[in-house]
């Protein structure tokens, strides 16, 4: 926004900042009362809930911060891109927990707004603001990995609906979502071109979950099963066959979105925490305070450089596509980059705790020790999920350097 | 690319038109046979003077334009490209150590002579095979006119060119402390000064530099001490990470031009994915590398307290890319890789010179975890 000045920004910063100060449920500070971990999700089953993680959610969202830069018609706030980051800022800088944390928001709501139609919009944009519906992701089958596109859940038509029958794997929260945005097959003789996007109310008949536990002994997915599932017509999103074009975008903001928890901690695998002082409790420094063991010392420092380098590079993508549209190719770059970085960090963590760093569960380890212990292992899955590293490596070498397909 | 402002858009595509014209790979295929040992191309290097590019970090007070290190480092991303040579990056190194810690007066002598490239400046501070500022040994003692300098300099980075000398030398204490060092500004003629061309595999200028006694006047030492070195030394290695980055970019394109042509079992072999997978690697290197290089470039400008910690990375970074992509370049060039009349043993010989030049990737990377008290 050309005519939105430094001024300007600086006093918006305030208004956010006495907002957040002022709006916060006191239950949520430090030492507050428990609430319950699935509550950042939102949905139907938190309707009337009065649980502190919700109220400070609603209160939120009723401003449109929980998805700053959606238009106002849709519940958003129609802030501009600076505007959005100053809350993001100001919510971390204050300590504030997540509002609401939404596969909505981060994948569905973005291309809605690209593809949608208005009745689509004005059904489920203002609902994923709120947090009242939790969505979850139906892309991947047992046959349709990393080739996505050769999925074979059908969608027929079947007169006043869709009848979808199939099965979907890695559903993240099937379990827990109320509606499943879902990639399915319309035309069964073409692979791309015969793919639809489809929006399917998970309490239907028929739709059937099972999580799936994962070697680190959690189960965050879930295979899910369609069997005569009727959808109304006009629950498909775009045009029929064109879907491809919408799952493609809505993966790039998945990547960009995954890439952002990888590293930290705070995502899939990994524990949170400075590596480097965790190696120095575990391993002991020497008279100048470096770590004793060098040759650990030279891996964790390559680490740090390699995240502190990724980090820089978001950020100038950030800068770069200010003036652009949303994600585009690069953003397998940097989710290749931080998924191998992410991997790095685990290994490096329970390396640093030694024998500490290997326990499952129990006396004689710590919560952090488990955490290392179960986040190394869920870590192996940031080279998969969301496109494994070498689709991501196809992505960059065919997308962003032209190089051609073999004969 | 950063988000660039009118002015320095300008000066980047300047350069650039200007090294690709000018300064092609041609040219330091030229210096190779050339006898002077300069290690560059005296004309070009005047060009650049009116060019007005060894002032781009010189106060328009002493005759520059300020437009500061990120703007100058563009200037050598687009030298890098073609490993254009000159003492553009040595100059600035000594200019910055006038700013820095320089006394009005000698600001007023020197700088508008180097931001005008009338005169060569250079940095002499290793002693020995490893860049290592912590040890330096050579001499200063006190005598009647001001000081005696005397020891020895290795690599010294266009050296036999420098018409000024900015000499690290040790007025106290012992090879390893970090107090005791002081800046010396030392004419390129100074008696007792003896220079040693060196040949080195990327044809660049360097001499090993010998101080017999030399006598310089008390207002020859710069204020400041090892932190005022390192904050010089910090802007070298980020101009020269700059230039890595355009040597690295350049590189690779030329390595994925020929991934595009080379056809191999009836197919261009970049269509292999076993090919397509490192091509894509060396990209996130790059990219990486860029960021770094850039927020290195403008925390200087920022004077930013992590300037330091960013330089590190930035020269680890580009050092770690231009290494695998020089070395990727002559692989997927197969055999003509290996000819000395194609360029890629040009771009793979200067790799290791500016990776061993200012600290190499080890050496960084134990700067940047001592900095984060690691």
């Amino acid at each position: 926004m050309a005519d939105f000045g430094a001024s300007d920004l600086d006093a918006f910063r305030t208004e956010v900042r006495e907002w957040l100060a002022a709006n916060y449920p006191p239950e949520l500070r430090d030492g507050g009362a428990p609430t319950d971990p699935e509550a950042i999700w939102g949905g139907r089953r938190f309707e009337g809930s009065d649980d502190p993680q919700i109220v400070w959610m609603r209160r939120v969202a009723e401003r449109g911060w929980t998805a700053p830069s959606w238009p106002k018609e849709y519940g958003g706030a129609g802030l501009s891109r600076e505007q959005a980051r100053i809350i993001e800022k100001e919510l971390a800088a204050g300590g504030y927990r997540v509002p609401l944390a939404s596969f909505g928001v981060w994948m569905l709501g973005p291309v809605l707004l690209e593809y949608a139609s208005e009745e689509q919009k004005r059904e489920h944009l203002p609902k994923i603001v709120r947090g009242e519906i939790r969505w979850c992701q139906g892309y991947s089958e047992p046959g349709a990995g990393s080739d996505l596109a050769s999925l074979q859940t059908r969608c027929e038509d079947a007169g006043e609906h869709w009848k979808i029958n199939g099965q979907k794997v890695w559903t993240s929260y099937a379990d827990k979502a109320d509606w499943c945005f879902c990639l399915v097959r319309t035309d069964t003789s073409k692979k791309h071109e015969g793919i639809s996007f489809v929006l399917i109310d998970m309490s239907s008949p028929g739709v059937e979950t099972r999580p799936i536990r994962l070697i680190s002994g959690e189960s965050p997915f879930c295979e899910t099963f369609f069997n005569d599932v009727l959808v109304p017509k006009n629950n498909l999103v775009g045009r029929v066959n064109g879907g491809w074009d919408i799952a493609k975008r809505l993966l790039q903001y998945e990547r960009q979105n995954i890439s952002g928890g990888f590293g930290a901690g705070g995502g899939a695998g990994g524990v949170a925490g400075d590596l480097a002082q965790v190696a120095k409790d575990y391993v002991g420094t020497d008279e100048e305070g470096r770590l004793e063991d060098a040759d650990l010392r030279a891996r964790i420092t390559r680490n740090k450089m390699d995240v502190h380098a990724l980090q820089l590079t978001m950020a100038r993508i950030a800068a770069e596509q200010k003036a652009s549209n949303g994600p585009s190719a690069v953003t397998s770059i940097v989710k290749y980059a931080a998924a191998s970085f992410a991997q790095e960090r685990s290994e490096l963590m329970v390396e640093a705790m030694g024998s500490q760093g290997l326990g499952w569960s129990g006396e004689g380890f710590s919560p952090d020790e488990l955490r290392a212990t179960r986040g190394w292992l869920r870590s192996k899955g940031n080279s998969i999920e969301g496109g494994t590293s070498e689709v991501n490596l196809n992505v960059i070498a065919k997308r962003v350097l032209g190089l051609p397909d073999p004969k | 690319m950063a988000v660039l402002s009118e002015e320095q858009s300008m000066l980047r595509d300047a350069a650039k038109s200007w090294v690709q014209e000018q300064s092609p790979v041609g040219a330091l295929r030229k210096l190779r046979g050339d006898g002077a040992g300069l290690g560059f191309d005296p004309a070009a290097w005047r060009e650049m003077g009116q060019m007005g590019w060894a002032g781009v970090v010189i106060p328009e007070a002493h005759g520059g334009s300020e437009f500061g290190w990120l703007s100058l480092g563009l200037v050598l991303e687009e030298m890098g490209r073609t490993l254009a040579a000159s003492p553009l990056l040595a100059t600035s190194a000594a200019a910055a150590a006038l700013t820095l810690g320089g006394t009005d007066d000698q600001k007023a002598e020197w700088l508008p002579k180097l931001a005008g490239g009338e005169v060569i400046g250079a940095l002499a501070v290793d002693e020995g095979p490893h860049h290592a500022p912590g040890k330096i040994a050579l001499k200063a003692e006190r005598s009647a006119v001001g000081w005696t300098l005397t020891g020895a300099k290795t690599f010294v980075l266009d050296g036999m060119a420098a018409d000024l000398l900015v000499v690290a030398a040790r007025t106290s204490g012992q090879p390893g402390e970090a107090s005791g060092i002081t800046l010396f500004l030392v004419p390129g003629d100074a008696a007792g000064l003896k220079r040693q061309a060196l040949k080195l595999a990327d044809s660049r200028g360097a001499a090993n530099i010998s101080f017999e006694g030399v006598e310089v006047r008390q207002d020859a030492a710069l204020a400041g001490g090892l932190d005022l070195l390192d904050q010089v030394l910090d802007r070298a290695r980020a101009l020269l990470a700059a230039e890595m980055l355009g040597s690295a970019s350049q590189a690779f394109e030329t390595t994925l031009d020929y991934l595009k042509t080379r056809v191999q079992f009836g197919q261009v072999i970049g269509s292999f994915q076993a090919l397509q997978h490192r091509a894509a690697k060396m990209y996130v290197e790059l990219e990486l590398a860029r960021s770094a290089v850039e927020a290195a470039l403008a925390a200087l400008d920022a004077q930013a307290p992590n300037a330091a910690e960013l330089v590190s990375l930035a020269k680890t970074r580009a050092g770690e890319t231009f290494h695998l992509v020089s070395n990727e370049m002559v692989q997927m060039h197969g055999g003509i890789g290996m000819t000395d009349e194609h360029d890629a043993g040009l771009y793979l010989k200067r790799a290791r010179a500016a990776e061993a030049a200012f600290g190499g990737q080890a050496f960084h990377r134990d700067r940047y975890a001592r900095l984060q008290g690691f």
